[in-house]
């Protein structure tokens, strides 16, 4: 479509996106899927080109795991941190790579074909150079996207979804940073090394990607950083320190030479001396100083303090401090304003991954992970994927009035619903804490609607989110670490880790299921004032499903009745599940039905059962057994002796009280 | 006593405890001394000490030390001194010099050494207290190994002592260890007899076989004055603890039989304040002294059971039956006391036996129902099953289902499976989901019977496996079934989950429904029951839509309304011509249904007017319907549907043609059928007798009428059993019951289905625990669901500390990841009868 506004002349599209990585792909496909009129724009000749570069020792630290010992397709992917989402099965990434830490090359693969095979409509080759708005009262946010590319060719769009990731390289300045090699740039030849000693700055992957690769060849490596060591089993983000990188910290703590040291960077200061190795020195030292004296006048730390830790000057000095999102692009109106503390690298965007600046501008990918930084999966493929399917979600909702997915079910499916959706789902489990299952009870109580993978930040704004109604209460399920479990510094191996029992569920450490019980939406009030360290505010009741080492939570004591009882609870029921014969019991005994007999039975669905598991209902006390009476009067051969009556009035076997059955409501 | 000397070890002392940066609270009672000079030069004429030496380099590592500091508290009290010497360095006197002197402990009396004891002879505190004691008291307790020394012993103190003799497996035990402390104490007043040897042991008269336990006799030698007959015995029949060993001898100390003056229920004795009942001997001045002997006869069979007290009766004034001979007073506060009349003395024996006895087991009993409490009041059986289907389907989940004639179909099979057989039939299931498993086990019984039927095949898709098919299938619940025919749409089943429903609905939906008809000859026969060959062995009701040129909407209606019945009724279709003879025959005029009902030669014209699709349904079903149906657990819910009182005949099996024809014309005469008329046959669906209970506490005689109305009021009338059921006294029965004028015989109960049991209150539970969750700021304060989470306690939440790791690895059952001990935990789950898969 093409528009002619004051001789300017637009492309005009309803969706842009920008940047045709695994997170433009996937909007893409979502758009395309719904027949929206969208087009992404990549810079490069091809997707992923950041996956092109890097990592730069071209090994993924995404799991791309072959075997589960589980053919459940959404379960799976569960385990595989690297296929985007899509209905086409040759795309799973496993198809691609056998290695459970895949090249880097089969990714930038593996993003063609998904461009390619789903007839994503990418233009590549076009760098979107400025991003402006124009005003305009019909337009669906009050403003219209102008993006202008590389050679001033102009797109207008309605909405826009910003997936360009985080590319941009940060850097220090200090005096001597000339000196620093960048990640970017660094030789990953180990040879290139040989005999060298070497400092890194950063302590993320990249470091010690950079460093596990030259480990073997260097005299030694020191890795300076601010911050200390963050292990990502240790804390449950894979965002932090790999096990798969960490080679370097085998030799520290064996005392192998390598070394790992605190400092703030901004401090620091690198001279070179005329045999070209680098000293470190501290800024506050080259302060009023005349540098260009040469390196003799320069005052050393170990001057002054002759055990001075990197007093061994170094051969070279590399910098893995990774990147930020690129701001440039924007014009001032869009105020697309960087974040605060350890999320200044991202943009800031709400909870519903929507620019706090600029209605109708959703940033997607890596770059949307201010939301759940160093928490959740959300800077990653394999959280993204579903919060890229969320904003998808919410963007046909409120643009073309096409309510958030939903099933209906009778409330008899309620604890089967969520017990699938707990073992299988892979939303809520990549993104705990941030994805949620929602629950919109009917009146009564007797149906519910089940929404997935709902972003919770934005529960409050539930009802004009998602064009579904929630007057009677709801439920929402997501999954949660245990609240003190996880840290740089804690003990994640200590005995007793692990709860085995249901009703100590809620001291679960290990990721598992939590049931949260509203009886009416949180306000946006209560979201804010909620707990610390709490993702959602008080419940009116709330359910812990125990960990499971297997993640298998079907265990029908120690899952599922726990769970029944929490449902039956909030909801003032009983969701116990009965044979025909019993359902049959009550109607003719009782004026009222269990929900179970009254959506099964009495709609002529009952559960006549097999003869083998009566018995055993039987047996456990749960089913009064009449056969038995039956039998005491068919040893008599007259069926209409009145006398005879009156013997089996006294052969009658004592009813035991069905005590879960019957008796049980009056307690 | 030297006070320079204690203040110098008060002060060593005090440097130890600061020295040592864990002070630990069992050693008390040891002390320290610097080197062997000071400690011998201390020692006190008379005293027993017990001594070890230590380098002074590893004080303390060796284990046996640690036993011997815990015992140091237990010899305190026997007067012995526990001492840890230091060894200065290069020390070379007897103690210290030598290597193995160190692996040794001394026990000095004064400064005498009496023995040494090797260490592996002081392995815990009981070994260390016995040993000590068995040395220090080597002249108050004998040691014997032969029979002789206990013949001699015997001998030696009868008429002048009574004797203790003991016998422990071995020594250094606890058994030893209580026995050699009841000889500190009683040392003096008995001679104390020990031995290890079995043979001692079956000697004196036990029964234990294999000597394993400890054995204690009380032997009355003093009293025994002939030679040649061995003193009477006594055994403890306690275990031999300290505590049993020392009531056991208080007992024997007691005087045999206690003679008594005043009024019984003032009398207290050594027995009555150990907790054994008192029995009184009523004694008259004629027989004084013949009571006397039954008095003493009575109590050496009771010793060590019960006391025994001769009461005069002359000298006490007694309110009670002349002839009464013996009182019983127990030990328990308020209890009065019993007099009876008995005949010899073995009743007295049994009567105190008998009461042991039960105050044993009520004992027990209240041990064991306060533990039952405990438990019910822990967990509130929330954490048992309570629903039956549930739990059948984990019972039987270790048996294998026939399930060879059911395909198991994939994502990979699904699609090309459904084109191989002419009808496919699927059930979706869920493998953790315990109704669809039930009908999985229905299921197998239906492919079984279904085996070899030309033209179906039964296949299944576990949904937790391949959830894309189920989706794309829309099963959205579990169990479904849907059936796939060659280019059809695919059927969905919405009967019963049984197994004879669903092989019929396979069977009956192999036919097209409705089925045309193309001639007259062709109707008449599906009229006679002449169906498709794959339908022989249908003989249900059939239905014949007939149809003229100008009710093509009604036959759209109908043919629609077929389809949505396919598989339940079996229907047909006949397109008439002109003539319409097939309608003048049984004279309706087209659009008309034709009934032709199983087991009757009639046909049923009925015509049928314009009507929607849903409404054609409806009355299909309602024509289907019996007029005097035998109410099943199959058939109810379809003529609950009719929302009409019931009138039900319960019968103990077939009910007799006389009832039958009078409760047909009742049925039959109604106007518009107000009520549902229906018997139940008590042979063929047993639960009516659950039914009947409910209605009359027990089954009245049967056959029994009975009038519900299930849908208002819920109240239960029974008809008048000395009345015959016909249709008039039936009739006026019901007059007088729409009248008001009978009482019902019960009322159904109206409540809601509440959640049987609680739920485990995490949120109180976290508020505890966690005191940065606020209170709730709802905005209705009230409005709290059913189990009311109750406000954190105001204010001093943040006095409750979170539950440490400590705390959390303390706690009993959470056993995580450490399979460590994993064997006894589950015998323990097995015992409380709680499943737990995790361990």
């Amino acid at each position: 479509a093409v528009c002619a506004v004051s001789g300017t002349a637009f492309l005009y599209h309803d969706y842009c996106v920008i940047g045709a990585g695994p997170a433009g792909l996937q909007a893409a496909y979502f758009l395309q899927q719904a027949g929206r009129d969208y087009i992404v724009f990549e810079r490069s000749h091809a997707p992923g080109s950041f996956f092109a570069l890097y990592p730069r020792h071209r090994k993924l630290i995404s799991i791309n795991k072959q075997y589960t010992g589980k053919s459940n397709s959404e379960f799976n992917l569960r385990h595989d941190w690297n296929s985007l989402l899509s209905h086409d099965r040759r795309l799973l990434f496993r198809r691609y790579s056998h290695d459970f830490f895949p090249h880097a090359d089969t990714m930038v693969r593996y993003l063609e074909d998904f461009a390619s095979l789903l007839e994503l409509r990418v233009q590549y080759n076009t760098a979107i150079i400025h991003v402006t708005l124009e005003r305009n009262g019909q337009a669906w946010n009050g403003h219209y996207f102008l993006l202008t590319d590389q050679d001033r060719k102009s797109y207008k769009c309605s909405s826009l979804l910003v997936a360009t990731g985080t590319w941009v390289p940060n850097v220090v300045n200090f005096p001597g940073s000339e000196y620093v090699e960048g990640y970017e740039t660094v030789s990953v030849n180990p040879g290139d090394f040989a005999g060298q000693t070497v400092l890194i700055l950063g302590r993320g992957n990249s470091a010690f990607e950079t460093a596990e690769n030259i480990l073997g060849v260097t005299n030694f490596i020191h890795m300076v950083s601010r911050s200390r060591v963050r292990l990502s089993w240790a804390t449950h983000y894979v965002g932090d320190l790999r096990a798969i990188n960490n080679g370097l910290l085998d030799t520290y703590q064996l005392k192998s030479l390598d070394g790992l040291l605190e400092g703030d960077l901004e401090d620091l200061a690198i001279v070179k001396d005329k045999k070209g190795k680098l000293h470190i020195t501290l800024r506050f030292y080259l302060e009023n100083r005349n540098i260009s004296a040469g390196i003799d006048s320069i005052t050393l730390p170990q001057d002054e303090l002759d055990n001075f830790a990197t007093r061994a000057p170094y051969d070279r000095v590399i910098r893995c401090l990774g990147w930020k999102f690129d701001f440039s692009i924007y014009n001032r109106s869009l105020r697309m304003m960087p974040g605060k503390g350890n999320i200044k690298k991202y943009p800031q965007i709400k909870p519903s991954y929507e620019s706090r600046g600029t209605r109708g501008l959703f940033v997607l990918g890596t770059a949307s992970h201010s939301v759940d930084f160093r928490k959740s999966a959300g800077g990653f493929i394999h959280g993204f994927r579903y919060t890229t399917r969320a904003v998808h979600r919410l963007l046909e909702n409120r643009h073309h009035g096409v309510p958030w997915p939903s099933t209906a079910y009778p409330v008899t499916q309620l604890t089967n619903s969520i017990i699938k959706r707990v073992n299988e789902a892979s939303g809520l489990y990549q993104m705990f804490s941030v994805l949620a299952d929602i629950i919109l009870l009917r009146e009564n109580a007797t149906a519910f609607e089940y929404l997935e993978e709902y972003p919770i930040g934005v529960l409050a704004e539930l009802e004009t989110q998602t064009g579904r109604k929630a007057p009677h209460g709801l439920f929402v399920v997501i999954m949660e670490y245990g609240r003190n479990f996880s840290g740089a510094d804690k003990d994640v191996f200590y005995y007793n880790r692990a709860v085995g029992e249901a009703q100590h569920a809620w001291q679960s450490n290990f990721l598992h299921p939590v049931i949260y019980y509203y009886k009416r939406l949180p306000t946006e009030r209560e979201m804010r004032l909620r707990p610390p360290e709490w993702p959602l505010p008080r419940p009116d009741a709330i359910h812990h499903i125990v960990e499971d080492f297997l993640t298998d939570w079907t265990a029908p004591n120690a899952h599922i009745l726990p769970l029944r009882r929490f449902l039956e609870n909030c909801l003032s029921t009983d969701l116990r599940s009965f044979f025909a014969e019993s359902c049959f019991l009550f109607a003719f005994t009782r004026q009222k039905l269990p929900p179970f007999c009254q959506q099964g039975y009495m709609r002529m669905q009952g559960l006549m059962g097999s003869e083998g598991l009566r018995r055993h209902a039987v047996q456990a006390g749960l089913l009064q057994d009449y056969i038995l009476t039956d039998f005491s009067g068919d040893r008599l051969p007259d069926s209409h002796d009145r006398s005879r009556d009156q013997l089996l009035r006294d052969q009658v076997i004592p009813v035991r009280p069905l005590q879960h059955l019957v008796n049980a409501k009056d307690e | 006593m030297s006070t320079p000397r204690d203040r110098w070890i008060s002060c060593s002392v005090f440097l130890l405890f600061c020295a040592s940066s864990i002070p630990r609270p069992g050693i008390a009672g040891l002390r320290q001394e610097p080197s062997p000079q000071r400690y011998f030069s201390g020692l006190e004429a008379g005293r027993a000490s017990l001594a070890f030496f230590t380098p002074h380099v590893s004080a303390g590592a060796q284990p046996f030390l640690e036993q011997i500091e815990s015992s140091a508290e237990a010899l305190q009290d026997y007067g012995i001194s526990v001492v840890k010497v230091n060894c200065p360095k290069g020390d070379v006197s007897r103690y210290c010099g030598k290597e193995n002197a160190l692996r040794k402990a001394y026990l000095f009396r004064g400064n005498i050494l009496i023995r040494e004891f090797p260490t592996d002879a002081l392995f815990d505190v009981n070994s260390i207290v016995a040993n000590v004691l068995f040395a220090l008291l080597f002249n108050e307790v004998k040691y014997i190994e032969t029979l002789a020394d206990l013949q001699n012993t015997e001998s030696v103190l009868k008429g002048k002592s009574n004797m203790v003799f003991a016998y422990v497996p071995a020594t250094g035990t606890a058994e030893h260890r209580a026995v050699m402390e009841a000889a500190f104490v009683y040392g003096t007043i008995h001679q104390f007899v020990l031995t290890t040897e079995a043979a001692l042991l079956k000697a004196t008269g036990s029964d234990d076989p294999d000597g394993s336990s400890a054995w204690l006799l009380f032997c009355h030698c003093q009293r025994a004055t002939d030679p040649a007959q061995p003193c009477r015995r006594t055994a403890l029949a306690q275990p031999l603890t300290l505590l049993n060993i020392h009531r056991h001898l208080k007992l024997m100390g007691a005087p045999l039989v206690t003679e008594v003056a005043e009024d019984p229920e003032k009398v207290s004795t050594v027995h009555l304040q150990l907790g054994l009942p008192l029995v009184f001997i009523l004694s008259q001045r004629e027989t004084y002294e013949a009571d006397r002997r039954t008095a003493e006869f009575v109590a050496w069979q009771l010793l060590g059971k019960a006391g025994v007290a001769l009461l005069s009766r002359d000298l006490v004034d007694l309110n009670v039956l002349h002839q009464s001979n013996v009182a019983l007073k127990t030990p328990e506060e308020g209890m009065p006391i019993q007099y009876l009349v008995l005949e010899d003395t073995d009743e007295i024996i049994t009567l105190v036996e008998d009461k042991n006895k039960v105050k044993q087991i009520q004992e027990d009993e209240e041990k064991e129902e306060e533990e039952e409490d405990e438990d019910e009041k822990e967990n509130n059986n929330q954490d048992i099953q309570d629903d039956q289907v549930v739990e059948a389907v984990s019972r039987d989940k270790k048996r294998e289902l026939p399930l060879e004639h059911v395909l198991v179909l994939t994502e990979e099979t699904f699609r090309s499976s459904l084109s191989e057989a002419a009808r496919t039939v699927v059930l979706f299931y869920a493998s953790w989901e315990a109704v669809s498993l039930a009908v999985l086990r229905s299921y197998s019984e239906v492919a079984d019977h279904l085996k070899g039927t030309p033209g179906v095949l039964l296949s299944r898709v576990n949904c937790w496996d391949w959830p894309g098919i189920c989706t794309q299938e829309n099963v959205t619940q579990f169990p479904t079934i849907k059936i796939y025919g060659k280019g059809e749409k695919s059927m969905t089943y919405d009967g019963m989950w049984g197994t004879e429903e669903i092989i019929s609905f396979i069977m009956l939906s192999r036919v097209s429904c409705p089925l045309k008809l193309a001639t007259m000859g062709e109707a008449e026969g599906y009229l006679r029951g002449e169906f498709p060959p794959e339908l022989s062995s249908h003989h249900h009701t059939s239905l014949l839509g007939v149809f003229s040129a100008a009710t093509s909407e009604a036959r759209e209606a109908f043919e629609e309304a077929g389809n949505i019945l396919s598989g339940h009724v079996m229907t047909g279709m006949y397109f008439e011509d002109d003539d319409l003879a097939l309608s003048r025959k049984y004279s309706v005029s087209p659009p008309a249904l034709l009934l032709a009902r199983s087991g009757r030669r009639s046909v049923e014209g009925i015509s049928l007017p314009k009507q929607s699709v849903q409404d054609v349904v409806q009355m299909i079903r309602y024509e289907l319907l019996d007029v005097f149906p035998e109410i099943t657990v199959q058939n109810l819910p379809q003529y609950l549907q009719l929302a009409k009182p019931f009138l039900i005949l319960f019968s103990d099996g077939d009910i007799s043609q006389m009832e039958s024809k009078e409760m047909l014309k009742l049925a039959k005469g109604t106007p518009q059928q107000a009520f549902v008329a229906c018997w139940l046959n008590l042979k063929k669906t047993p639960v009516g007798y659950g039914i009947l209970r409910t209605y009359f506490a027990a089954v009245p005689s049967l056959p029994v009428l009975v009038w519900v109305n299930l849908q208002a009021g819920g109240q239960v009338f029974q008809f008048p059993p000395e009345q015959s059921i016909t249709e008039v006294n039936i009739l006026s029965w019901l007059e007088k019951l729409q009248a008001g004028l009978e009482i019902p015989s019960c009322t159904l109960s109206e409540e809601d289905w509440k959640p049987p049991l609680p739920a485990y209150d995490f949120l109180r539970m976290m508020e505890t625990a966690v005191p940065e969750l606020p209170p709730h700021t709802s905005h209705h304060p009230g409005d709290m669901p059913a189990p009311h989470p109750p406000e954190s306690p105001g204010g001093d939440t943040a006095i409750q500390e979170e539950p440490s790791q400590e705390s959390m690895a303390g706690k009993a059952g959470s056993p995580g990841r450490d399979l460590r001990g994993t064997a006894p935990r589950l015998a323990a789950k097995e015992k409380q009868g709680r499943r737990h898969s995790e361990l």
